[in-house]
């Protein structure tokens, strides 16, 4: 198990091993979408209340639920980086956010066009609606942060800081339509009781998830590999990449 | 097939919230795949400016 980690922890045997991984996760990425959007689209019955625009649930709340896991994600490593000084985990980190702020702003965005015809507005400064807004402005200011510290360890740091404070905002955008009488509904899958949902309804929302979830690794290691290449461009290892890229020789 | 497309009067809000998010998807991956595109040019270049140099002091 250490040897692993310790393994896992030298920047070649990551770059090597994400290079491996990121076709698998991208491959399950399509295989998982495909269906879920068929099922979603074109199998799933329109709702009894919303007709059609129910189906918006299908990028919606996985999107929304990527929101909230990318973030938690970034905060455990966060911890892992401030404590044990793992390079690898400000990577993490740092890869992660651009793909957070991505899904923060699909639930968003999504949301809003699901408001419109079931609520009548776009936006409402609802507790559900503003606490994800929060979250994406959690996201950005960390990228801001990331680009105005030019030293890697220091921006890392203040980084992991920064999410660390904001992720008390998490429960409070889980628990939001418990705690306060919004308009946002409350949770229809997570509960501890049998899901409010049909399994025709459910379980292509259950394929998007997941696929979104392969989606989130598998540009997370893209992402993850050029910022190592990047902090380990004078080693030998790269050096030795370099010279053997293709286009190397000409150009 | 037009029925589909028609999402029971729910076109719009259904049809821009799955082109948006394919659009966002999309720019998503493309972003790190331009990012180490980008990068391996860099290198490349300083990779060979350092053996020119290295050939010039031999």
């Amino acid at each position: 198990m250490w040897n692993f980690i310790y393994k896992l922890a030298s920047p070649k045997y990551f770059y090597d091993m994400a290079g491996k991984l990121v076709p698998w996760f991208g491959g399950l990425f399509v295989l998982l979408v495909l269906p879920g959007l068929y099922g979603g689209l074109v199998l799933a019955p329109a709702d009894y209340q919303q007709g059609d625009s129910f189906r918006i649930i299908y990028v919606h709340v996985p999107s929304a639920w990527m929101s909230m896991f990318v973030y938690v994600f970034m905060a455990v490593n966060a911890a892992i980086g401030l404590i044990w000084r793992i390079k690898l985990s400000d990577i993490m980190v740092s890869s992660s956010a651009p793909i957070g702020a991505a899904f923060t702003f699909l639930a968003l965005v999504t949301g809003s066009l699901w408001g419109k015809p079931m609520w009548g507005t776009y936006w409402v400064w609802d507790a559900r609606l503003t606490s994800e807004l929060i979250l994406l402005f959690l996201y950005l200011g960390f990228i801001a942060l990331q680009t105005a510290i030019e030293d890697k360890r220091l921006a890392a740091r203040a980084g992991a800081i920064l999410v660390l404070v904001g992720v008390v905002n998490i429960p409070i955008i889980h628990y939001s339509v418990e705690w306060w009488n919004t308009l946002h509904q409350g949770p229809t899958v997570t509960k501890l009781d049998k899901p409010s949902i049909h399994i025709s309804m459910l379980i292509p929302l259950l394929l998007m998830a997941l696929a979104f979830q392969f989606y989130f690794f598998a540009n997370l290691l893209m992402r993850a590999r050029c910022e190592v290449l990047e902090r380990e461009k004078h080693s030998t290892w790269v050096e030795a990449l370099i010279d053997k890229h293709p286009e190397a020789k000409h150009g | 097939m037009v029925e589909f497309l028609a999402m029971g009067g729910y076109a719009f809000f259904v049809w821009s919230s799955y082109g948006l998010s394919l659009l966002v998807l999309a720019l998503t991956f493309i972003w790190p795949v331009l990012q180490k595109r980008r990068l391996l040019q860099k290198l490349k270049q300083a990779h060979q400016r350092k053996s020119q140099l290295a050939r010039r002091q031999q």
